[in-house]
């Protein structure tokens, strides 16, 4: 069975010829929570836009292959690109208030793309845009249909965009730090929310973050992301138990209590960065696309 | 749309004043013949120069009193209206139209359409628009379908420049990336998504442009390059009005009161209304 994602040394450069991601290789698995964790800037939120064909103008891919579901993004033109991304994959976005349009109602929102885009009747879509809400505990369906986003709060604008995710049944949701943006006191309902719907419907989620307190909770997987680069990738429980890489390592020390998802990074060890910095420079020094 | 929004809540004093005047303008502009107290073109030497009611010296049935020819003022401003209004209804609404139509556009999409259009724009608003007007109606001739020509040709780009900036913005929210991710078309989007949300923006520079195409026809009337001089509008009654300014005030200060109070509730129920389209405002 093909890997749901598979990302083969993916490397994307900005116009002045930095590179953003240094020939990421990353695979998850039907089924599977992986989870992408790096400190802030490290290019997670730029894996998942490579992915789900949504990257920024001025990021250009210069080389390495995607696939999704063994389909090389690559391979196809743009219409099919979009057609499969829409129809296989999903987003769980780290803002909220901004994923949702504010002049449109959450109802409208959350049927709309069922109906246009996989072409189910009104009835349909209703029936499971509904069913959805109710796994995401939210009780009162008909008024949070009705509401504007902004007339929500928080930590309900989240459960909507988790129950929009998978309404659709995508084979891959990328989270892009889910509960980053969220209240301390709801990021571990909607976190749990995540888990449980994850599990009923089978989905594999790219689960991005930068705390590794969420690592331990949510994924089966890790790969760990320094400045565009992959350094080190295992099973979660390995990574925790014996991490390889000095940098990993030293993201553990700052994470003072690791199983505790709300205790906040402390900053990474000045010298591993340092070195890891001269290696990356040094790496840099001798790239070519297509030879990396 | 399925969003109706000007359903909840209480109107303002401001919506309300504002939408007031306008409603009785617009509904004496449209019933003239049946509201207005003389015929607007019926000059009679006997009764010129007639003051206002409670002024010493006025007759009853005219209630602003006359002009220098013996018309009756209010009927003349009354008739005016129906000038002013199809000029504001036609001209705003083309202008809208074309600009926001050429800002969505450009603010959407970038790149090269941006480039054009906002060139465009540019080399338009260089142009003094009241000076350009008047070349227009020179060009085009004159009549009412020039001077809305004129009025449309010239002002789109008051919607184009805010259209593009906010249409802009818009695109990168996090809903646009959501939808592309979805799968929707680039115009489905700038329809489905952006649109709504510039909306309110929209009906403000509608309402704003009305009051806007007043003026400008006014000024026309007024260098007499607008409408036939025979047909009463504000304009002509107020160019009227300054010749005799010493002898009969009135023909001067009403049309400019009239005028005044037109355009201000245009830009203030606009505002009131963009207030109320906008649900994070609302
Ligand atoms: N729109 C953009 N254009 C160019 N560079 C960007 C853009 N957005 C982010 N970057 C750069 O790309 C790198 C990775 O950013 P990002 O993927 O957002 O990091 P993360 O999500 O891990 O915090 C950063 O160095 C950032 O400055
Ligand atoms: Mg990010």
């Amino acid at each position: 069975m093909s890997a749901c994602l598979d990302i083969r040394g993916l490397s994307a450069v900005l116009p002045n010829g930095q590179r953003v991601l240094r020939s990421v290789s990353l695979t998850v698995q039907p089924g599977e929570v992986r989870a992408l964790v790096g400190e802030s800037g490290a290019g997670k939120t730029m894996i998942g836009k490579a992915v789900l064909g949504v990257l920024p103008k001025s990021v250009r891919i210069v080389e390495g292959e995607m696939l999704i579901e063994g389909e090389d993004l690559g391979r196809l033109d743009a219409k099919a690109r979009r057609t499969l991304i829409g129809a296989r994959t999903a987003l769980i976005p780290q803002d909220p208030l901004t994923a949702l349009n504010p002049s449109r109602r959450i109802g409208a929102q959350m049927t709309d793309r069922l109906v246009r885009i996989l072409g189910w009747s009104g009835e349909r879509a209703d029936t499971r845009i509904r069913q959805l809400l109710d796994e995401v505990q939210i009780r009162d369906p008909e008024r949070v249909l009705k509401s504007y986003p902004h007339e929500l709060s928080g930590g309900m604008r989240q459960r909507v965009l988790i129950a929009a995710a998978f309404a659709a049944e995508p084979r891959l949701i990328v989270a892009d730090e889910p509960t980053t943006a969220l209240d301390v006191t709801v990021q571990k309902q909607i976190l749990r929310l995540i888990a449980q719907l994850q599990r009923d419907h089978g989905t594999a989620i790219l689960f991005v973050t930068h705390d590794l307190g969420v690592v331990a909770k949510i994924s089966q997987k890790v790969s760990v992301l320094y400045a565009g680069k992959v350094v080190e990738e295992a099973e979660t429980t390995q990574l925790f138990d014996a991490p390889q890489h000095p940098y990993t390592r030293a993201l553990i020390a700052a994470t003072p209590r690791y199983t505790d998802p709300y205790a906040s990074l402390k900053p990474v060890d000045e010298a591993v960065l340092a070195g890891l910095s001269a290696e990356i420079a040094a790496a840099d020094q001798d790239w070519r696309p297509g030879h990396g | 749309m399925d969003d109706a929004r000007i359903s909840r809540g209480g109107l303002s004093p401001r919506l309300w004043l504002a939408g007031g005047w306008l409603l009785i303008a617009l509904l004496a502009a449209i019933f003239a013949p049946l509201v207005a107290p003389q015929d607007p073109l019926a000059q009679d030497l006997m009764l010129e120069r007639l003051p206002p009611f409670w002024l010493d010296g006025a007759e009853p049935g005219y209630w602003l009193g006359t002009d220098s020819l013996g018309r009756d003022l209010l009927s003349r401003l009354i008739f005016g209206g129906r000038i002013a209004f199809i000029v504001a209804f036609a001209a705003a609404t083309s202008a809208c139209l074309l600009g926001s139509a050429l800002g969505l556009i450009a603010g959407y999409f970038g790149g090269w359409a941006d480039r054009i259009i906002s060139r465009v724009v540019d080399v338009w608003m260089a142009f003094p628009p009241v000076l350009f007007a008047i070349l227009l109606v020179a060009v085009l001739g004159t009549g009412l379908s020039s001077v809305i020509l004129a009025i449309a040709i010239i002002d789109w780009t008051r919607f184009c420049r805010v259209i593009r900036a906010e249409a802009m913005s818009q695109a990168r929210m996090d809903y646009v990336e959501s939808a592309r991710i979805a799968g929707y078309g680039r115009i489905g989007i700038m329809l489905r998504e952006v649109l709504p949300n510039v909306l309110p923006s929209v009906v403000a520079l509608l309402s704003l442009e009305m009051g806007i195409a007043v003026i400008v026809e006014a000024i026309l009337s007024f260098v007499n390059l607008s409408i036939s001089t025979d047909d009463p509008t504000w304009g002509s009654i107020i160019a009227e009005g300054r010749l005799s300014i010493h002898q009969a005030w009135w023909v001067l200060v009403f049309p400019l009161i009239t005028l005044i109070l037109t355009v201000l509730s245009f830009s203030q129920f606009g505002e009131a209304l963009k207030a109320r389209f906008d649900p994070v405002l609302r």
